[in-house]
């Protein structure tokens, strides 16, 4: 054999070149380039977080439409299809614009912090989550102006009210713009949560073991997971309904053989498992708050953990309890009615051991906490309707009932939103170094906690009179007229008290009158206290070495030998990812192709024709080709920074 | 707080908590992520494959319109490039450019002519006379089975191009002169993804084809 023709590669695996395929801009750009490309997790972070909390706004104006048009019987403040397109905007918005980024602006910023990572593991695929999601937001709010507004066909888009024939507007566009933006929201979720497996399981400082990680990055943890095993189910539910709109196919069309019942399977095999992407952040956030307000460690830190991967694991196995009464046969709805009991237990436990936790210890009332044990209240009321759900008879009464909106109410405002907003109270100082005003974040609390309550408590009363759900006006003579007045106050009280407290998250970058926060404001234990406030870009200037799970809390109280180490910094010093256009490139690529795969008809401009929709489709696919294919070239770089030895 | 002025990049890899390549741990996350994606279709797809709407539950025999021996064939075209990539990967571990080049591109040639098979056979399914089998039809009357069958493996066959021309870079990048064993893991993440559309197709042609035969 000639070995003269074979190649050899160069074993150099350390310096490899570079293709300079792109001018990417220097770590100190200003301005709006350094938002727009930026790979720094805090960052992105923030970024999810302000885009999310103008989303909250958003559906929250949504929901005063709603409350306004139950004021009294037979209102006219929107008409029967614009009654329709306001809940089904409010609850997308909510779910998938809201209280998911919210979760993923905390596990940006915080959960590198708590492993001790200088960043996540994908540093740009982070941007192009983040770009991803705020396309999907754009894509959604885009349905407005098109033909037929925006869906009217509910967050959870049940089979045949998806179905051309039976739009009421002809042509009506309102479910294709839904379609393609959850489709695009789901890449951002998978993308985050691939990086943030990833992260979890691989970039965890020396001695970090998996039962020392603080309880919010293990809840990171698994609603990632979650989240990678759930959305593929509404990814191609959702595109089985894109064929059947489109190419005719028969899926969901009951005329010709499809059955809109496995519409539901499918969405609530996602549905069920978001449930607990939801919340489960936000018990995360509160096992971090309620030790530091309690001056003691976590009661029962392994049966928290093992609780949140249970639940997690059964919220598989429970979708079905949506559908109790379509008819799935005596086994079926008793095998998730029990399933269902059961997934009670884990919850109970991690409430018990909060409770736990604060038992004999020393409680300071201070905004977080008040948040935190409004949390469990709150959380509490949601849970215990969720367990009579989980009976069929009574769940079969509760069907499609104002009952049920009280229910999941309590769970994701008094749940999952009190849970997010006690976590804003909470690491703000971190973020941006100013202490919050505490007087304003009480009076928050108290108007939200009221405003809350006012809203939603009498809902339940109202479900168990008969008033229907998802309905558009009632008659008189119900009397229901009291209880959806006091709703109603309700709701402008809640939306009072949530404007203000976003009001006082953004204020608090630019607010000069703020007090400093210092390294730990609260006196916290978790690693992320030991750096300074806010964080510096490269967050540990020495990687520290791990010696135990309250590693803040030891190094100021604990014996020598549990105080954290540093480890040595290499000749290199830091090193940092260069910031890159490429994740924004890539994802206004996508958004383009995915316009054009929504307009169906030749764009015109000025009587002018301009370019057909697959035209638009096509140069939108090529840019986001152009932009993965200048992202492989292009390589992480990077810079070195030399912090001294006192910097953290 | 001084700086590196020089822009001096060193590609030394941080170690991992657990020793495996951030990159594989991403992959197998997708990979896991994937299966659900296929699941979800393939469950379609069994719930559906004996319903007709018109015909009262008649099932009109979809064997009259599949080819097998095609389909078999492109079967083994398509394992036998799992053969390709596995020592693709093995080649450039050890640094061998030749063999990796010519590797790569016997996967790219499989992963090709199984993909034109995929073309042959939905155009020749879609316009089988009398057999026609469409989107929403089979022999004009409506049916689901086309939906799932062309959704199913019409998702199948997009892995297989996603992976073709994710090959295609590779083959192309060898050629530049900047091809190192430090891409060894790179192009080992690609082969994981190209084994597992390989899995994928091992479940759907006995679920899709054979059981049609069978029940």
């Amino acid at each position: 054999m000639a070995t003269e023709s074979i190649k050899y590669l160069s074993p150099d695996t350390d310096n490899k070149t570079e293709t300079k395929v792109f001018p990417r801009p220097d770590q100190h750009a200003k301005g709006i380039v350094n938002w727009l490309t930026t790979i720094d997790h805090k960052k992105i972070g923030i970024m999810y977080g302000v885009s999310a909390l103008f989303f909250l706004l958003l559906g929250g104006l949504e929901a005063l439409l709603i409350r306004s048009q139950l004021w009294s019987h037979n209102m006219e403040v929107l008409t029967n299809r614009e009654y329709n397109q306001m809940f089904t905007m409010h609850g997308t918005t909510m779910v998938f614009l809201v209280i998911m980024p919210l979760s993923a602006a905390f596990f940006n910023f915080i959960m590198p912090l708590q492993i001790g990572a200088r960043d996540v593991a994908f540093p740009r695929m982070n941007t192009l989550s983040l770009w991803c999601f705020i396309a999907g937001g754009i894509i959604l709010n885009l349905s407005w102006f098109f033909t037929g507004g925006s869906p009217a066909i509910g967050w959870f888009g049940y089979a045949p009210l998806t179905d051309n024939r039976f739009a009421e507007v002809l042509g009506d566009m309102g479910p294709d713009f839904w379609i393609f933006s959850l489709q695009v929201l789901g890449v951002a979720s998978l993308l985050a949560s691939f990086n943030f497996i990833t992260t979890i399981i691989n970039m965890r400082a020396p001695g970090m073991t998996m039962m020392r990680l603080p309880v919010f990055t293990w809840m990171t943890l698994i609603v990632s997971f979650l989240i990678i095993l759930a959305f593929p189910a509404i990814t191609i539910a959702l595109v089985e309904l894109m064929f059947d709109r489109t190419y005719d196919t028969n899926f969901y069309d009951f005329l010709e053989g499809g059955k809109p019942h496995l519409w539901q399977h499918l969405f609530w095999i996602f549905g069920h498992p978001e449930v607990y992407i939801l919340i489960l952040p936000a018990m995360g956030i509160v096992s971090e708050i309620i030790p530091v307000f309690s001056r003691k460690p976590l009661f029962g830190y392994g049966l928290i953990v093992f609780s949140g991967a249970i639940i997690g694991f059964m919220g598989f196995a429970v979708w079905s309890h949506h559908m109790f009464t379509t008819g799935m046969g005596i086994v079926a709805t008793s095998a998730f009615s029990i399933l269902t009991m059961l997934i009670a237990i884990p919850t109970g436990v991690k409430i018990f051991n909060w409770i736990g936790t604060m038992w004999g210890g020393r409680i300071r009332f201070e905004t977080p906490m008040l948040f935190a044990l409004g949390f469990i209240t709150m959380f509490m009321v949601g849970g215990f309707t969720g367990i009579m759900h989980s009976s069929v008879p009574i769940d079969a009464q509760h069907q499609d009932s104002y009952f049920v909106v009280a229910h999941f109410h309590y769970v994701l405002i008094g749940g999952a939103l009190f849970g997010l907003f006690a976590g804003f109270y909470f690491w703000i100082p971190k973020l941006t170094g100013k202490m919050l005003n505490e007087k304003l974040g009480k009076f928050v609390f108290t108007l939200m906690f009221i405003g809350f309550n006012l809203t939603f408590f009498p809902m339940h009363y109202l479900g168990m009179i008969g008033q229907p759900r998802r309905t558009h006006s009632y008659n008189e003579g119900h009397g229901f007229e009291t209880w959806n007045q006091i709703a109603t106050i309700g709701a402008f009280i809640l939306g009072i008290g949530i404007a203000i407290g976003i009001y006082q998250f953004i204020t608090a970058a630019f607010n000069k009158k703020l007090k400093s926060a210092g390294k730990n404001p609260w006196d916290a234990r978790t690693l992320e206290w030991t750096l300074s406030s806010p964080v510096k870009e490269y967050n540990f200037a020495r990687t520290p070495i791990i010696k135990s799970r309250d590693q803040a809390w030891e190094n100021s109280y604990g014996p020598k030998e549990n105080h954290s180490e540093k480890e040595p910094l290499g000749d290199h010093g830091v090193h940092m990812p260069d910031r890159s256009w490429c994740p924004l490139i890539t994802s206004i690529g996508l958004f383009i192709f995915v316009l054009g795969l929504l307009f169906r008809e030749s764009i015109e401009v000025s009587g002018s024709y301009f370019a057909t929709p697959y035209e638009v489709a096509i140069g939108g696919c090529s840019v986001f080709v152009l932009g993965i294919i200048l992202w492989a070239l292009e390589g992480p770089a990077g810079y070195h920074l030399f912090p001294k030895e006192n910097e953290e | 707080m001084s700086e590196a002025a020089a822009h001096a990049i060193d590609h030394h890899e941080p170690e991992t908590s657990t020793g495996i390549h951030n990159k594989k741990v991403l992959m197998w996350a997708f990979l896991g992520s994937d299966c659900m994606f296929f699941g979800t279709l393939i469950s379609t797809h069994l719930i559906y494959r004996k319903i007709s709407a018109t015909v009262g539950g008649n099932f009109l025999d979809i064997r009259d319109v599949f080819d097998i021996e095609l389909t078999s064939f492109s079967t083994f075209i398509l394992l036998a490039s799992s053969l390709f990539m596995a020592l693709a990967v093995s080649a450039i571990h050890k640094g061998n450019l030749t063999s990796t080049r010519w590797m790569l591109f016997g996967t790219i040639i499989f992963g090709a002519i199984f993909l034109a098979c995929q073309v042959y056979e939905f155009t020749h399914f879609v316009h089988a006379p009398g057999n026609e089998l469409t989107l929403s039809t089979y022999r004009g009357e409506p049916h689901v089975f086309g939906s799932t069958f062309y959704v199913l493996t019409g998702t199948h066959g997009t892995h297989v191009a996603i992976g073709v021309f994710w090959l295609l870079g590779w083959l192309i990048y060898s050629f530049t002169g900047k091809m190192s064993t430090a891409d060894a893991m790179d192009v080992e993440v690609c082969g994981l993804y190209w084994h597992f559309v390989d899995i994928v197709w091992i479940i759907i042609f006995p679920v899709v084809y054979l059981m049609e035969y069978a029940f």
